[in-house]
């Protein structure tokens, strides 16, 4: 019971990241119907510009906690321009080529931010600071720690916020009318190049807090974190239903929990058989499952063949 | 008649240009060249069975390395000391390609129903599980033995000497390559213009009118996996014997990536544009990576960039220019376009 427990914790907070990140995904999928690959690179960028933060203000004697919000802001910063300037660069001028060009460009963006960074901070694996209290709570003979709570509260929040954005305000009704139908949104004074742009840089947003928390949970970065990440969080928002929010949030905690038990008990279930390396395969095993009952995911819309 | 002297013409041109190549490449650059030429022989191989699946039938595979990798490890398993077997290459190809296909028909069967971007992301699982497996497969039984991988494969060819002049294997392995490659654009030739090319093509179009058409969307759909698969396999047995050594690094998702860029690049269900894609994409990046270091000492008297990550880079760079200013690819079917000059005239956004 006490790993069950343990094991859910983990999932959960593995699965607030996945969404977090896979909220990005399903934005640009819903509002441009392709699936941007660079944004895995996106989250390794945020964490470790924050890293680069918190070392530079490591000698002041600010209390940790600011430092850590001066870094998530400067990340969050970085990663708005950056994401501004892929849609610039890699999307905007093959808004009309066929389909698998910006498939193509996205995955030269990503390739060439993943070397940027290697140049940058170097092949090494980064140790990132425990900017949060060390300290841990039980719950029912499990351990929470400090770190965990505020990933999980963190992204809750800014999930409810990103939600309240999208069905509330003017800018959500103009991304939800460009996402049903550019042509017709753009009739109705919607400047759909303007939407796009800000569909990225929220989702970068949400990256980069992805990132801080990340590196937060596992006190490491490094320049090939983002690529793992983003396939996991990309198989979320697919699990989940692409281009649906709500199924990005589903598909991310469904597929932490799954991931986490999967490690936590695939050992034991197979008689030592199956190793806890085989954990990724459990993930893509049951994308492959739910994919063949509900073609287009859990709370994804049928949608018709062809318009 | 003049157009069948002409056709025959260039067929013996491109034959001879082709019979020689080695030996300019070879004495003129060195072994390491050889080598090189030798793999965008297996990656135009690559490329062309991707291009069934891709290009053709309009699927989109992101775990198509997967294949290759059954074909190598097959081959690895059937002729090395690892389980003391030393069957023959002309046993074992027809099997890695016969095993390969299979293994495409098990992932096109679950996928039927999928479309676009879902698909994309069921077969990149696919690759990966493949991967794992092959990873993890040394425990409770040694099978693939695991992460360190597979060595002292038997060579598939070795050095010998003709009328006393030595030649050296990778001579001999670019011929058995070169006849390998050309049967396969032979032969998906002959696909794309047959009736099951047709059909594919009318599904990449429209899937429901096809259906509507008569098309058995179900079994043309596997025989593209299957196929596509099938050639996969074969190019995988080729580079098992090749390197005499496999193992699961050489199949990751990069390696599906880089074969789908080839694809794209080239110029999408084009065959002389997929084999360009192929050997554009092979060479350049291993020029730059020999030309990088020795140009920045030049220049800067210093190296900033380590070569391979400047080929990455770079690598990176191509990928976005092309595609911003051809994203039809580099050579594309006129087919494709002309749909797509024709989209672009009535402004429909696809």
């Amino acid at each position: 019971m006490e790993t069950f427990i343990q094991q859910l914790i983990n999932g959960l907070t593995l699965g607030s990241i996945y969404a977090l990140v896979a909220l990005g995904y399903t934005m640009v999928y819903g509002i441009l119907g392709l699936i941007n690959f660079a944004h895995g690179e996106v989250v390794m960028i945020g964490a470790l510009v924050a890293l680069a933060v918190y070392k530079a203000l490591a000698a002041t004697l600010l209390p940790p906690l600011l430092i850590l919000l001066v870094g998530l802001c400067v990340a969050a910063a970085v990663c708005m321009a950056l994401g501004w300037a892929i849609e610039r660069i890699a999307y905007r001028p093959l808004r009309n080529a066929p389909r698998l060009a910006p498939l193509i460009t996205a995955i030269g963006v990503s390739i060439v931010l993943q070397q940027f960074a290697m140049l940058f901070w170097g092949r090494s694996y980064h140790s990132v600071p425990a900017l949060l209290p060390d300290t841990s709570y039980d719950v029912l003979g499990a351990r929470i720690s400090a770190v965990q709570i505020v990933i999980m509260l963190a992204a809750a929040a800014s999930m409810a916020g990103l939600i309240a954005l999208v069905q509330r305000s003017k800018l959500g009704r103009a991304m939800r009318a460009t996402a049903e139908k550019p042509e017709v949104a753009a009739l109705m004074g919607v400047d759909a190049n303007r939407i796009v742009a800000l569909t990225f840089v929220v989702g970068s947003a949400l990256a980069a807090l992805a990132g801080v928390l990340v590196s937060a949970n596992y006190s490491i970065a490094h320049y090939q974190m983002g690529f793992l990440l983003g396939l996991k969080a990309f198989t979320a928002a697919v699990l989940g239903g692409i281009g649906n929010i709500g199924g990005a949030v589903l598909g991310g905690v469904l597929l932490g929990i799954i991931e986490a038990m999967g490690a936590g008990y695939i050992g034991d279930l197979t008689g030592g058989v199956l190793g806890s390396h085989y954990q990724d395969i459990f993930c893509f095993l049951v994308l492959i499952t739910v994919l063949v009952f509900r073609p287009s995911g859990l709370m994804g819309e049928k949608v018709s063949e062809r318009a | 008649m003049y157009a069948q002297k002409k056709k025959i013409a260039g067929v013996a041109l491109i034959g001879v240009a082709l019979a020689i190549l080695p030996f300019v490449i070879g004495m003129g650059f060195g072994n390491a060249w050889m080598r090189m030429l030798d793999f965008a022989l297996l990656y135009i191989m690559l490329a062309l069975g991707l291009n069934i699946v891709v290009g053709f039938a309009g699927l989109l595979d992101l775990g198509y390395i997967a294949f290759y990798a059954v074909g190598a490890y097959i081959y690895a398993l059937l002729a090395s000391p690892h389980f003391g077997l030393h069957w023959p290459l002309w046993a074992i190809l027809p099997l890695g390609a016969l095993v390969a296909g299979m293994f495409g028909m098990l992932l096109g069967a679950p996928t039927l129903r999928l479309r676009g971007d879902y698909l994309a992301i069921v077969t990149l699982g696919f690759g990966e599980i493949i991967r794992i497996f092959l990873n993890n497969l040394n425990a409770p039984i040694n099978i693939t033995n695991g992460p360190k991988g597979i060595a002292g494969i038997d060579p598939l060819a070795k050095n010998i000497e003709i009328f006393g002049y030595a030649l050296h294997s990778l001579y001999l392995i670019y011929y058995l390559f070169v006849a390998l490659a050309l049967l396969i654009v032979v032969v998906t030739m002959r696909l794309e213009k047959s009736r099951l090319g047709r059909a594919w093509v009318a599904i990449r179009e429209d899937e429901i009118a096809a259906k509507a058409c008569g098309i058995n969307t179900r079994n043309v759909k596997l025989l593209a996996f299957a196929m596509g698969a099938s050639f996969g396999g074969v190019a995988g047995g080729l580079f098992a014997g090749f390197q005499q050594f496999v193992s699961p690094e050489s199949f990751g998702l990069f390696e599906s990536i880089m074969v789908l860029c080839m694809v794209v690049l080239g110029g999408m269900g084009n065959i002389p544009g997929v084999i360009l894609g192929a050997v554009v994409l092979t060479v350049l990046p291993e020029l730059f990576r020999q030309w990088a270091g020795p140009m920045q000492m030049a220049l800067f008297g210093q190296t900033y960039i380590d070569p391979e990550s400047m080929r990455l880079l770079l690598f990176g760079i191509a990928l976005i220019l092309v595609m911003r200013f051809r994203p039809m690819g580099l050579l594309p079917s006129s087919r494709r376009k002309a749909e797509f000059e024709h989209a672009a005239e009535e402004g429909v956004t696809s």
